[in-house]
């Protein structure tokens, strides 16, 4: 893996917002078929990081390269351009749309020549069944608003309509963290299938056992600055767990609690 | 502390949980599906409210001469309330609407009679600025992110005021603006905007005896006015804009939630612009329309239309919130009002029940909505 280039690799990057430091020297890089875990707590800077990955912020200063190429995005849609795709936590979907007219937003295949040009719906439905079907979830109708959908199949929906328009890096902004557990191990199960096609995926979350459960390597961010990356083999979860708390009071508490924070 | 295997031991119950919801699904599909038609409630009314007017109004009222009565005005309400109805959909109000049809109006016989312009380019010139300001209206709102309740509130009184000050102005002190007809003349641009329209239809029907006619054999009935194919026209293209286009996805999807469709790259300002510029056209098709029919324009011309269309869209199944609705459902809803406020005359009930209808029908359609949508989005 370490011959490879990375599919997005940056450098000491720092984002100032006026007086505010919210990024002060990140550094992270993602490969292939890997799932890069995001860790920290709130207020570490990972919304900022995942804004200016996603192109809706511009960074301050440092590296940003996509496939060994230094780029600057100026809008989310040069970003997905890029292949970088964003799924926020609850942004990604539409409740009171189908799903077909969700999964196609934005990008909508048309058939006919103008003014008659209209949306090739027969198409969309039949797309968004089969690529439903790929994740496992069993949409009779694909006419049923998204509301209807459990929060993880909605997860699973905006990650799989991610992965059909061709994204190579995904960021996920913590896709579990309002999810119960059955749910949560449906999106943990998609993202493993989604590394195993071949992309790379940037996971944020602050929860510590989502994040080992599928991550290969783990990022901690802490204070707008990296702590450092480690690979599952060189790491414990609960020395992940204290380093993402950034320091001892973590476990004082949890020994006082006998261990179970 | 923790076993890192938790997830994917749970696998197998979910799946399960999963086919015992779908199967529950698939029973309920069918009534789901008819449910899920956003103007089925404005259907609904429209059968209740035929059927009481069937059994207490003059039978006159269900003749060719009564239907056309009913649809005059249910068209030109129906025009602004499919076009409420689709900047609802997007997500936002017009309230100028009534006043932009004044004004519009206005500026329309200001072309004809002061400038004396030929009939195509004033309609022309009218409809721009209609654009204009419809365009304006949607700037404001997107620029300042006010509410476009405030922003169209403001513009409903300056409008009218500018109509006001303007049909004075142009006048030399009058409220009223006469000598429109005179000057729009006659010939096939007129014949797209006043009249009626099908005339060899009705003829050839009254001479087969299949509609009444008067002793000489012209029929009672001459035609269709052409407000009526108007707004039957604009209301399925409305439709299939909304739900065959890619620009009708993107009115739902600004409608439903801006931030989600500007990720997933959705052109929501330039949706909401387009919308609010679509509003103002039908305001000035109405003021065109309306104007050439009585020859004149005045100060009061679209009063209180702007209520009455957002009220026809609300009853056609338009969420206040935004991304839900239909324009055949507006469609529906303007022709209820105009069987109501027509019907009533064919009864022996004081018309002004109108208004006490008009609220208790508001008022039902929106707790009638608010259930459709809890149970589309499978809320609880």
């Amino acid at each position: 893996m370490e011959n490879q280039v990375p599919l997005i690799e940056i450098r000491n990057l720092v984002k100032h917002f006026g007086s505010v430091i919210a990024l002060s020297g990140v550094s992270l890089n993602v490969h292939r078929g890997e799932v890069m875990c995001l860790l920290g707590d709130n207020g570490a800077g990972k919304s900022t990081l995942i804004k200016t990955l996603a192109g809706v912020h511009k960074p301050t200063s440092g590296d940003f390269l996509v496939e060994g190429k230094p780029v600057s995005f100026a809008s989310p849609r040069d970003a997905l351009d890029a292949g970088i795709a964003t799924v926020y936590q609850d942004l990604a979907m539409i409740p009171l749309m189908s799903v077909t007219r969700n999964f196609f937003m934005g990008r909508e295949p048309v058939k006919g020549v103008w003014p008659f040009r209209r949306v090739d719906f027969d198409h969309c439905d039949e797309v968004t069944r089969e690529e439903m079907h790929k994740i496992g979830i069993d949409v009779r109708d694909p006419h049923q608003a998204v509301g209807t959908l459990s929060g993880g199949e909605r997860q699973c929906v905006a990650i799989a309509r991610a992965v059909y328009f061709g994204a190579k890096v995904l960021i996920l902004d913590e896709p579990t963290s309002a999810l119960g557990v059955a749910q949560t191990s449906m999106v943990l199960k998609y993202i493993h299938q989604v590394r195993q096609r071949g992309l790379g995926v940037i996971f944020i979350t602050h929860n510590v056992r989502h994040a080992y459960a599928v991550g290969d390597r783990f990022t901690v961010l802490n204070r707008g600055k990296t702590l450092g990356t480690y690979a599952k083999s060189e790491i414990a979860i609960d020395e992940l767990q204290n380093l993402m708390a950034g320091g001892k009071e973590l476990q004082a508490v949890s020994a006082e609690l006998g261990g179970m924070v | 502390m923790v076993n890192t295997t938790q997830p994917t031991t749970d696998l197998s119950p979910p799946s399960t949980v999963k086919q015992i919801q779908d199967e529950r699904l698939r029973d309920v599909s069918l009534v789901t599906k008819i449910m899920r038609r956003p103007e089925l409630g404005a259907l609904a009314g429209l059968i209740l409210v035929a059927i009481f007017f069937a059994s207490t109004a003059d039978a006159s009222m269900f003749t060719l001469a009564g239907i056309m009565n009913i649809l005059s005005p249910a068209a030109q309400l129906g025009i602004l309330a499919i076009a409420a109805a689709l900047l609802m959909i997007g997500g936002e109000f017009d309230l100028s609407i009534g006043s932009m049809v004044a004004f519009t109006g206005l500026i329309f016989g200001a072309f004809l009679t002061l400038n004396s312009w030929p009939l195509l380019l004033a309609i022309v010139a009218t409809f721009a600025v209609a654009a204009l300001l419809g365009g304006l209206n949607g700037q404001i709102v997107i620029r300042s992110r006010l509410p476009s309740f405030i922003v169209t509130l403001a513009f409903l009184f300056i409008l009218r005021g500018l109509s006001l000050v303007g049909l004075k102005w142009a006048t030399g002190g009058s409220t009223q603006m006469r000598g429109i007809g005179d000057q729009a003349g006659e010939g096939l641009i007129r014949e797209l905007f006043s009249g009626v329209a099908f005339e060899g239809v009705f003829a050839w029907l009254a001479a087969n005896d299949l509609i009444g006619k008067f002793p000489n054999g012209t029929p009672t009935v001459t035609g269709v006015p052409v407000s009526i194919v108007w707004f039957v026209g604009f209301a399925l293209v409305a439709t299939w804009i909304l739900l065959r286009t890619r620009a009708g996805n993107w009115i739902f999807a600004a409608g439903g939630d801006p931030n989600a469709a500007r990720n997933s790259g959705v052109p929501v300002d330039r949706v909401k612009t387009a919308l609010f510029m679509l509003t103002a056209f039908a305001a000035a098709l109405v003021a065109v329309l309306t104007v050439l029919d009585a020859g004149s324009t005045d100060a009061r011309r679209g009063f209180q239309k702007e209520f009455e269309a957002i009220i026809a869209a609300v009853i056609g199944g338009c969420l206040l919130t935004g991304g839900y609705g239909s324009a055949i459902g507006a469609f529906f809803g303007a022709i209820i009002f105009g069987m109501v406020s027509i019907g009533l005359t064919y009864t022996r009930f004081d018309s002004d029940w109108f208004q006490v209808f008009l609220g208790a029908m508001l008022l039902l359609a929106v707790l009638f909505n608010n259930f459709i949508r809890r149970k589309v989005t499978g809320e609880r």
